[in-house]
This record gives structure tokens, C-alpha cells and sequence, in this order.
């Protein structure tokens, strides 16, 4: 309940800054997005052209084994990596560049090792140029979200794995980013601290209704988080299969449809993986 | 209650320990030297004792000179260290994140490295004359190309991952170079700034050699003129002093700050 509260007052501030009217998710359409890259020892074909329509507000998963490109569409669509073909649009808008209404997660979380916890969280704020008091209380609203309140002072080496993550968390929500894009953000979490931040996430999520591209290789994380599961197959990546998950949230993974669902997907994706190892062998 | 009381006392003895070797081991080597004065081995006026130099450092502070000569050595430095400075931080910025520059002026630079800066004091003495200007330019020349490296150095190094993340957040331009890029390379440039500023002072003290205005290194070129072995140990344990002192007072600080925070233990 308090997070309802604190959510919709930093999003009426945010929103009144901004000018903009819209507080919640935008869609994405990712055409014919392809990627090669060229480099000494040849060209790498690490994605086909890929088709896919997200809507506002939807949790989507991209699923596939390590290297299957995924990281890549995500980058693309952060606006950090150029397309070789096709193109992104954000909310009807062609994707340039970077821009603040889509956030890229990282694993490593890629918080500054220089600045305390407070400051990371601040950094996207004093980008945009919010006044320092402004900037602070906001900081403070999004540590408290993420439960991290008492370690504004810390420093990164300070903190654990999941707290890391959350406070990359506050940081990307502090700047009230439409798309959260998220690279296996909990990949290198243990399995208790992910499912506690698993549930944390659907919380934030299902009060902003911003919208999530969330890349995993695991099958139940997918499942557990996403509104759509996308399979992707080894390099050079594409989208073999499209599962859409009705389960009722908050999910639980002990849930046997959770559970069966799981498996379903796992099955495809070792087909997925199969069948290219076979290619592999006859090329 | 007993236990804390236990605890202190095991942490300060386990710290006092090293000084009290440090201290019985300098003890010792000062009474081998006075031993070795007092033996008559060389005359007074070669080798003179502790007691001369100490002696001899008493008076040359208490009649104003030494002051006086460590105060312009002092402000040379600073001069030709700031501007060191300033030209390193943009050179090596411009280096780490330009390959062009990177191929051409950074193995300029890699190779000027390599020379010793007191073999520019010919060059700056036939330039510039026996100036000021001359011997700032010679500790520029020390310091400048070891700051540079080290920026660049740690412009190279910079995790990627801060610049994607950055970049997304917003930062552009002079935010993104000042709040992110030099913060960032932060340790590499303290390496190189503390390089940089030993460098700097021994070709101060070598190029003051052979200039007469009163300075450190001329302090010790008027002692072996006048056959004054104490005023010329005394000025090298001045040099020494000062050295320590910069690195202990100035650099010491700034880099325990940067390891704490970044949490880089040693």
C-alpha cells in the first residue's frame, strides 16, 4: 500500500517536469531488427531479423541460451548499439539514440564505484538538471522503495549482489524511465536473494505499469516474471517460439502450472539448442 | 569490560611494534655514523658527523636561508606541476578517447617518456637561457608525460559499462567527461600524478644545480664550493624531508580516499 502512495507522488512530480501527460509503459516495435558485427576475425551474424510488437505496460521476457544475441536486441533497443538493418520504435517514435525513457539493467549493475549509494541514485536526476533538494528526497523516496533505506552513505564495494541490483533499480526508476530494459539483472544473485527480488519487481511493476523487456536464460524466471515468453535460438539469434503466460499473478514458482508451463518452454528451448548444434555439425 | 581492555592493548602493541624497530634501526645507523666520524677515517670537513649536520641544518634555517631557498624551489614546482597538470589531464583525455591522436601524439609521447627530463636542459638553457623560465620548462618536461599516461592509461581501462550506463542516464559532453570519464580513471591518474610529481622534483633538483640563484640544488653546489660537506648533507636531508612530506601529507590522503571508497584493498 505504501508503495502505491510513494509511487504516484514522485510520478506526479516527474510528470509535471516532464510536461508529458504519460506516466505508465510504452509500446515498442522492433522491425526487421538485425545485427552484424565486423571485426578482425570476420563478420559475426549475432541476430536475424527479428519482428516484434510490445505493447504498454506488458512484461516480456526474452529467453535463450548465453550468446543468442538477446543482449544485443536490448541494446539496440536502449539506443546504445545501431541496428545493422531494420529499426525500433518507441511509442510510434524512432529510436536515435539513448534517451531517458528507456533504462538499460546490466548484470554487473554498473553502479559507480566513485559515488556513495545516494549519488548513483541521484546521476540520471542531475542529468536532466533537477535542483539538488529535489533531486535528494527523490533519491531517498526510491532507496526506501527498494528497501535499502540507512545505506544512502555506502559506498558499491559496501554492498551485497541483490542490494547492488536494487540500487540500480532506484536509479533507473528515479529518472521515471516508460521501458525498463532489463540485461539478467538477478543472473548472478543466489536463488533466495532472485525470488525476493523477483517479487519486488512485479510489486514496482504492477504499480507503474511501465513497460519490461527482461532477458533471461532462466526458463522459471522467465515464466515467473513475464506477461510473453520469447524463445530465442543460439547465434545468430532469432525468435523460434511465443508463449503467453495467463497465470495469476503474484506467481508463485512452487505453482504447478508455474511448474509445467516451465517445463513446456525448457522443452523448446533444448529443441531450439539441439537443432542448432546439429546444424552445426553438418556445416 | 577486561576483554576490550585485552583487545586495545593487542591492536596498539601490534601497531607500535614496526615503529620501534624502525626506530632502534635509524638509532643505530646514526651512532654508526657518528662512530664512523669520530674515527678519523676522513677528515671532518668530508665526512662530518650527525651532530655537524643536524648543526648545520639549525643554522641554516635560523638565518633565514634555508627557508628562503626551499620556498623557491617550492614555488617552481608548483608552477611547472600545475601546468603539468592541466596539459596532462587534457592530453591524456583527448589520447584515451581518440584513436587517431592516440596513434600519432601518444607514441610521440611513449617515446619522450623514455628520455630522462634533465636531458632537456641544454636545450632549455640555449632557449630560454639561465631563467626561471628554463627550469620550469624542465620540470614540466618531468611531469607532464607521466600525467598524460596515466590518464590515458586510465581512460583505456574504464569499464564500458559505466559509459553505456551513463549515456543512457542522460550524461553528455562535459557531464559525461567530468562526472563520469575522469572519476572514473581516477586510480590510473593518481598513479600517474604521483609519478609525475617524483619526477618533477628530481629534475627540479638536478636543473638547480647548475643555476645560481638561491635554491635547494644551488644550496648544495655552493657547499661543495666551499668545501662544506655539512651544508651539503644537511640540504639533502632538507630534500629528503620535503619528499617524504609531500608524498606522506598530500598524496597519502588522496589515495587512502579513493581506495576506501572504490574498495580496493592493500
Amino acid at each position: 500500500m505504501s508503495y502505491q502512495v510513494t509511487l504516484s507522488q514522485s510520478r506526479n512530480e516527474a510528470g509535471s517536469d516532464r510536461g508529458s501527460g504519460s506516466y505508465g509503459g510504452i509500446s515498442l516495435q522492433i522491425e526487421n531488427v538485425s545485427k552484424v558485427f565486423t571485426g578482425r576475425a570476420g563478420t559475426v551474424e549475432a541476430l536475424r531479423p527479428v519482428n516484434l510488437t510490445i505493447e504498454a505496460g506488458e512484461f516480456v521476457c526474452l529467453l535463450g541460451p548465453s550468446g543468442c544475441g538477446k543482449s544485443t536486441l536490448l541494446s539496440i533497443i536502449a539506443g546504445l548499439e545501431p541496428a545493422t538493418t531494420g529499426s525500433v520504435m518507441a511509442d510510434g517514435r524512432n529510436v536515435q539514440g539513448p534517451g531517458t525513457d528507456r533504462v538499460l539493467l546490466f548484470q554487473e549493475a554498473a553502479l559507480f564505484p566513485w559515488l556513495d549509494v545516494q549519488h548513483n541514485v541521484e546521476f540520471g536526476l542531475r542529468q536532466l538538471g533537477t535542483p539538488a533538494a529535489e533531486r535528494r528526497a527523490s533519491a531517498r523516496r526510491f532507496l526506501e522503495l527498494v528497501h535499502l533505506k540507512g545505506f544512502e552513505r555506502s559506498y558499491v564495494h559496501q554492498l551485497s549482489g541483490g542490494m547492488r541490483q536494487r540500487v540500480a533499480i532506484a536509479r533507473a526508476l528515479a529518472i521515471n524511465p516508460a521501458v525498463l530494459l532489463m540485461d539478467e539483472p538477478f543472473g548472478a544473485l543466489d536463488a533466495l536473494t532472485r525470488d525476493r527480488l523477483h517479487t519486488e519487481l512485479e510489486t514496482i511493476w504492477s504499480s507503474t505499469r511501465k513497460t519490461v523487456v527482461f532477458v533471461t536464460h532462466n526458463v522459471r524466471e522467465a515464466v515467473a516474471l513475464g506477461d510473453r515468453v520469447l524463445v530465442f535460438s543460439p547465434r545468430p539469434g532469432r525468435i523460434v517460439r511465443e508463449f503467453r503466460i495467463d497465470l495469476p499473478r503474484p506467481r508463485s514458482l512452487e505453482d504447478h502450472s508455474l511448474v509445467d508451463e516451465s517445463a513446456e518452454i525448457l522443452t523448446v528451448l533444448r529443441e531450439a539448442i539441439g537443432e542448432h548444434e546439429g546444424e552445426d555439425e553438418n556445416g | 569490560m577486561a576483554k576490550a581492555v585485552d583487545f586495545s592493548q593487542r591492536v596498539s602493541r601490534a601497531s607500535f611494534a614496526p615503529w620501534l624497530r624502525r626506530i632502534l634501526f635509524f638509532a643505530a645507523l646514526l651512532m654508526l655514523w657518528q662512530v664512523i666520524a669520530m674515527s678519523g677515517i676522513w677528515p671532518d670537513y668530508l665526512f662530518p658527523g650527525p651532530f655537524a649536520v643536524l648543526s648545520a641544518i639549525i643554522t641554516g634555517f635560523s638565518n633565514g636561508l634555508y627557508l628562503q631557498a626551499v620556498g623557491v624551489s617550492l614555488s617552481r614546482l608548483a608552477i611547472g606541476y600545475s601546468i603539468s597538470l592541466v596539459v596532462g589531464l587534457v592530453l591524456g583525455l583527448l589520447i584515451g578517447r581518440n584513436r587517431i591522436l592516440e596513434e600519432t601524439v601518444g607514441s610521440l609521447i611513449l617515446g619522450l617518456q623514455a628520455l630522462p627530463s634533465v636531458c632537456w636542459l641544454p636545450l632549455a638553457i640555449l632557449w630560454f637561457g639561465l631563467s626561471e623560465r628554463a627550469i620550469i620548462f624542465v620540470v614540466i618536461m618531468g611531469a607532464l608525460f607521466s600525467i598524460t599516461l596515466g590518464v590515458d592509461a586510465g581512460v583505456k581501462n574504464t569499464n564500458p559499462i559505466y559509459l553505456k550506463a551513463a549515456r543512457n542516464m542522460g550524461a553528455r559532453n562535459v557531464a559525461l567527461y567530468s562526472q563520469v570519464i575522469l572519476p572514473a580513471a581516477l586510480p590510473a591518474i593518481i598513479n600517474g600524478l604521483k609519478q609525475g610529481w617524483t619526477f618533477a622534483w628530481r629534475s627540479l633538483m638536478a636543473g638547480e644545480l647548475i643555476f645560481f640563484t638561491l635554491s635547494l640544488g644551488n644550496l648544495l653546489q655552493t657547499g661543495r664550493d666551499l668545501n662544506d660537506a655539512s651544508q651539503v648533507m644537511a640540504v639533502m636531508v632538507v630534500i629528503i624531508i620535503i619528499g617524504v612530506a609531500i608524498d606522506v601529507l598530500i598524496f597519502g590522503p588522496i589515495e587512502r580516499n579513493v581506495r576506501d571508497r572504490w574498495g580496493l584493498s592493500r
